[in-house]
Parts: C-alpha cells; structure tokens; sequence
C-alpha cells in the first residue's frame, strides 16, 4: 500500500515539472500503444464488421471492418438449426461441472500441501510435479484413453482431462502460503478436524484464489478444442463450441451440418460469412465478460509467474 | 516433527515402517484431501507411462502394445536417418527462441511504456485491449488469421486490390511463415506477459524513483537506471523458465494456422503438429511415441540443467 502510495507521488511530482524526455516518451508512447492496443483487437473487429455483411458482397469485395449493406443472413443461417444452441448449452455444462468439481479438489489438495506439519507434502508435491517434468507423449495417451478407458466418442474424455494440472495446483499453494498458520493452530486448538479447519476457516479466506483459478479453469473449459479433436468423431452430433467452430471452418461436410437442411446445394450456403458469425457467437460470451474479471487473471499470472 | 522422525528412523529402523502407518493414520484427512488428485494424476499422467513400449514395437492394433514385435530402437533410428527428427527438432527451437527472445523484449518494452502513461483511464483501456487476443482460443486465431491473410477475400489482399497492387499468396509460400507466426506469437501472448513486468515495475520503491527526479533524472535516465535494473532479476527467471520448455511446441497455434496444408511444412512443422498426424492421421503410433519420447528426454534433461542454474544464482526460485 505504502508502496503504491509514493509510486502516486512520484509522478505527481512528475507532472509539476515535465523535462524534454518526458514529453518524448509520453508522446511516442500514447501514439505507439494506442496503435498496439488497436492492433490487438482489429482482427477481431474486421470479422464482426464481415459477419453482418451478405456473403455476395463479402466475395465480391473481400473482408471489410464496416458492413456495406448490413444482413443477418449469416447469424439466421446458424442459429436456425438449433445446433449452435445445444453445442452451449454442452459447452456451459462442461464448464460449469468442472470448474466445480476441479476446483474443489485444487483447494483441497492446495491446503493439504502446503500444511506444514503434513508429513507426505513433499512426496505428493513431487508426484504432482513430475508430471509436468515427463510426459508419455501423445500416442500411449491417446491409445490408453480410447482401448482401455474406452472413451473415444465420450464427453468424460473432455471433461476430466482438463480438471487439474500441476500448474493450477502450484498456483494454489501459493495463494495458501499467504494465509498465515496461526489460523489453522487456532482452530486446532479449538478442537476441529483438518476438514472443519478447512471448510469453515481456510475456505472464505481462499475467496479470491477460488476465483482466479476458477476463472483460469472456466477459460480452459471455454476455449477447449484439443481433446475434443482427439476424442470426438463424427459420431457424435454436438460438440463444444470451439470444436465445433473448428470443424464449422475446417470440413464442409460440417458445414453442411451447421446449417442443416436450409440450402439445396453445398453451393448455396454462405459458407464465409457462417464460418464468421459461428466464430463471433463461439467467442461472444469471453469478450463480453473478460474486461469485467481480467483482474483475477491478471492477480494469477503475478502470484504463479515464477513458480509454475 | 520432522526431527523426531528422523531420529526414531535412524535409531531403530525396525520402527520406520510401523511409524509410516501411524503417520498415515494420525494424517489421515490431510491425505484423504489429497487422493483425489493423486487419482487423477495417476490415470492421466502415469497410467500412460508404460505404453512408451509403443516406440520400440512394430504396433499392430490386434495385439496390442505389448503384444507386437518388439524392434528395438528401429522406429528411432528411421525417423533420425530420414533427417525427420533433425528438421523437427530445428524448427520448434528455432520458433520457441524466437517466441522467447522476442515475446519477453516486445512484453519489456510495452509494459515500461504502459507505466509512463500519465491518463489512469488511457493505462486501463490499452491493457485492456492488449489482453483480449490472449481470452480466444487457438481455433479463433486461426479464423483471425486466415480472414487477415487467405487469397480470396482476406483483408490484407482486400487492401492490396483496392491500392491497385497483386494480390499476395501467403497460404502458398513457405518462407513467410516463420515472420508470421512470431507476429502471431507476439499479438497473442504479449498482453498476457506484460502484465508480470507490469507488476514488477509497480512493485519498484516509489522513493528510489523519486530521489532520482530530485538529482535531476530525465525519463530516459530514470527507464535506463532504475527501471531496466529492476526489471533483470525477472527477466532471467522467466527466460530461464522459458528456456526449460523449448523443445514443446505451441500446437494450438501452428495447427489451427497451418493445419494440414503440406506445402508449408518445411517451415513449420514442429514436434507437436508430427506427433499429431502421426496419430490421428495415420494411426502410427509406433512413429509418433518415438518422436513424443525424444521429445519427453530432452526436454526432461533441459529442465534438470535450467534448475541447476537457477539454483546457482537464484536458490529460492528453483523448481526442486
């Protein structure tokens, strides 16, 4: 606090007297981010701006930021199959339970390992740790989860992997270690079990931790794509949102079912401007939301930079 | 308690055993919050373990891994005649230091900048926009991109037709890709690595600033003096720690830019985007486990040297 304090004062007292390498820097600086924040998000706006265009003017003309004749063809054309719907409705169901389920176990084991007088931490943390030294590789994995786990075609085999990492376990233990002991002998004394002390002492003090590496999960639930690709065929009809705005862009053959049934020929559909609003609807709900929680995720990468 | 321990163990060995269950049972719930995870861990990151075996097998589906021929070190010494390996390996480090060098000085200077910023609301709202590529997924990127580039109706060449010029055919040409997909790398990562720099520059002692200002600093001198210095010990963590994966490669993002189009693969396949194909496009497992354990090795050994350094200079941020 203190600390940030002075750092205010500093330049205050910098804006009393304003040197010539002052306005240089200022100067070249406002000019130079305000292009490099622009460019972050120019991509993104080009492919809103196409999506509302009518997919003879998008090939007639290329790619534009301001739609010339504004449409909804697109956004008709993908909804209207209800497809997209239960592909969020899946994708929010994933998320959601495993964020829950994944998150509690992180706590759990997070306190468990950082407990000083818990004999086993070190060969736990060291058994948890290894898995991010060596690695099987791709195939014995792909090969263990579809022969023996039999979970080819299965949306466990989305949702477990992405439950933990050694990462998200690490950065938990460090946001433990800054609550201090003293709570945890307190509570001994006063007689409770490791789980009482647990539940109802170190819990609400984890509140913003619980949040970042919630919200860390959520992201990676969110944006998955990877297990699905290895996981889910053609078998199965709904996908996670950004798989199945992979195969949307990727295969006509999905295209087709995106759309379902609305266009005689392959020819007919606006494939473009519906691989443009799959991807705007499939990304939608994070760039709505993350100005609001980009905090925690900015807390998380400070607290886990180092140590991870 | 751990003296204790130890003392009981090292006076009658006999005891250690019976001590080991004690412990379990007196630590019971603390170990209980525990197996979970360690459940989990064993089914997705040790169960896989043994079937390495595929990397020295001829796998055949029917028998199993353990059922074909064992052929020794035949898988690796074909993927090394064939100069595969070589080329692999010398693409995903050639990227990785690349995406290392440049992603952490690009992070550097956009976070000084950021801090030199007087407007708080100008500070918020350009971090804020930094740090939206980093919220998308890999498949989006790759929309982006190909929106950005393709021939047909991609903006740059939308551009281009506009201007007068010829269009640019990137999808087609292998050299440019190694200058895109850093320009990619660094669009996509940079507002999430500055934001480590940023802290740390908002951690530096407001008073060394200030004192600087009263001798008569300028801006340059005050980045050049304080800030830099300030900023190494954290740059040489994070280099090294990033050093230590340079033989893994970004997959999410060299597959959903160049996915399966094989006239750009000279310069961009890398260890992942094989391994992969490998896998799911040609059902040769026995091939992509050899290439996956080469590349668990030497990773492995990398990190081990990496620790070791950082251990040297830096005792309290080593891993083990």
């Amino acid at each position: 606090m203190a600390k940030k304090k002075d750092l205010d004062l500093a330049s205050s007292s910098a804006k009393v007297k304003l040197g010539v390498s002052d306005i240089v820097i200022r100067t070249f600086g406002y000019i130079l981010t305000t292009f490099y924040a622009l460019a972050c998000i120019f991509p993104f706006l080009i492919i809103l701006g196409s999506s509302f265009t009518s997919e003879s003017y998008l090939n007639r003309y290329g790619v534009q930021l301001i739609p010339h004749e504004f449409t909804l063809e697109a956004y008709k054309a993908v909804t209207k199959s209800g497809l997209i719907w239960k592909s969020y409705i899946l994708t929010i169901a994933i998320t959601a339970v495993g964020t829950l389920i994944g998150l509690s176990i992180i706590a759990m084991t997070g306190y468990a390992l950082q407990r000083r007088d818990f004999p086993f931490r070190n060969v736990i943390s060291f058994y948890i740790y290894f898995t991010s030294l060596f690695a099987a590789g791709l195939a014995p994995y792909y090969l263990l989860m579809t022969q023996t786990y039999k979970l080819k075609d299965s949306y466990l085999a989305v949702l477990l992997p992405l439950m933990m990492s050694p990462w998200l376990i690490i950065l938990m233990k460090n946001f433990v270690k800054s609550i201090p002991h003293e709570i945890t002998e307190s509570g001994k004394i006063d007689g409770a079990g490791d789980m009482r002390i647990f539940v109802s002492l170190i819990l609400p003090m984890l509140k913003p931790a619980l949040a970042t590496i919630g919200l860390f999960m959520a992201l990676g639930y969110w944006n998955e794509w990877y297990q699905s690709s290895l996981f889910l065929s053609s078998r199965v009809d709904v996908k996670p949102l950004q798989y199945m705005l992979y195969e949307t862009v990727n295969s006509t053959e999905a295209l087709k079912q995106t759309v379902a049934g609305q266009y005689i020929t392959v020819t007919d559909i606006p494939s473009n401007t519906v691989k443009m609003a799959t991807a705007m609807l499939a990304t939608g709900p994070i760039v709505l939301l993350y100005p609001f929680v980009q905090r925690y995720f900015i807390s998380g990468i400070t607290v886990g930079a180092v140590k991870g | 308690m751990g003296k204790r321990n130890k003392t009981a163990a090292s006076a009658a060995p006999v005891v250690k055993k019976k001590n080991f269950f004690q412990l379990l049972w007196k630590y019971r719930t603390l170990t209980l919050m525990c197996i979970p995870a360690i459940v989990f861990f064993f089914m997705f990151s040790y169960m896989p373990m043994p079937g390495i075996w595929v990397a020295f097998v001829k796998y055949n589906y029917r028998k199993g891994i353990f059922g074909s021929k064992f052929v020794g070190l035949q898988n690796f010494e074909f993927l090394a005649q064939s100069g595969k390996l070589w080329s692999l390996t010398k693409n995903t480090i050639l990227y990785n230091i690349a995406f290392i060098i440049l992603g952490n000085l690009l992070a550097v200077f956009m976070a000084i900048l950021l801090n030199e910023m007087a407007s708080k609301l100008f500070k918020k709202t350009a971090q804020t926009m930094m740090f939206l590529p980093y919220f998308i997924s890999h498949v989006l990127v790759g929309v982006l991109v190909f929106n950005f580039l393709n021939y047909d109706t991609g903006f740059v060449n939308t551009i281009l037709t506009n201007m007068g010029l010829e269009r640019w055919q990137p999808y087609a040409d292998p050299h440019v890709w190694p200058v895109l997909l850093v320009i990619i790398y660094l669009w996509q990562q940079t507002g999430y690595s500055s934001v480590v720099y940023f802290a740390s520059i908002m951690g530096i002692d407001g008073e060394i600033i200030e004192a600087a200002r009263v001798d008569g600093a300028n801006a340059f001198q005050k980045i050049r003096y304080i800030i830099l210095p300030c900023l190494k010990p954290t740059v040489v963590i994070l280099l090294l720690f990033a050093l230590g994966g340079i033989v893994k490669g970004n997959f999410g993002l060299f597959y959903n830019i160049i996915g399966t189009n094989s006239m750009l693969y000279d310069t961009t396949d890398i260890i992942e985007t094989f391994v992969y194909r490998a896998t799911m496009t040609d059902f040769n497992f026995s091939t992509a486990s050899a290439v996956g354990l080469y590349q668990s090795l030497i990773g492995f050994f990398i990190v081990m040297v990496v620790n070791f350094v950082v251990k040297k200079i830096e005792p309290d941020y080593s891993l083990f």
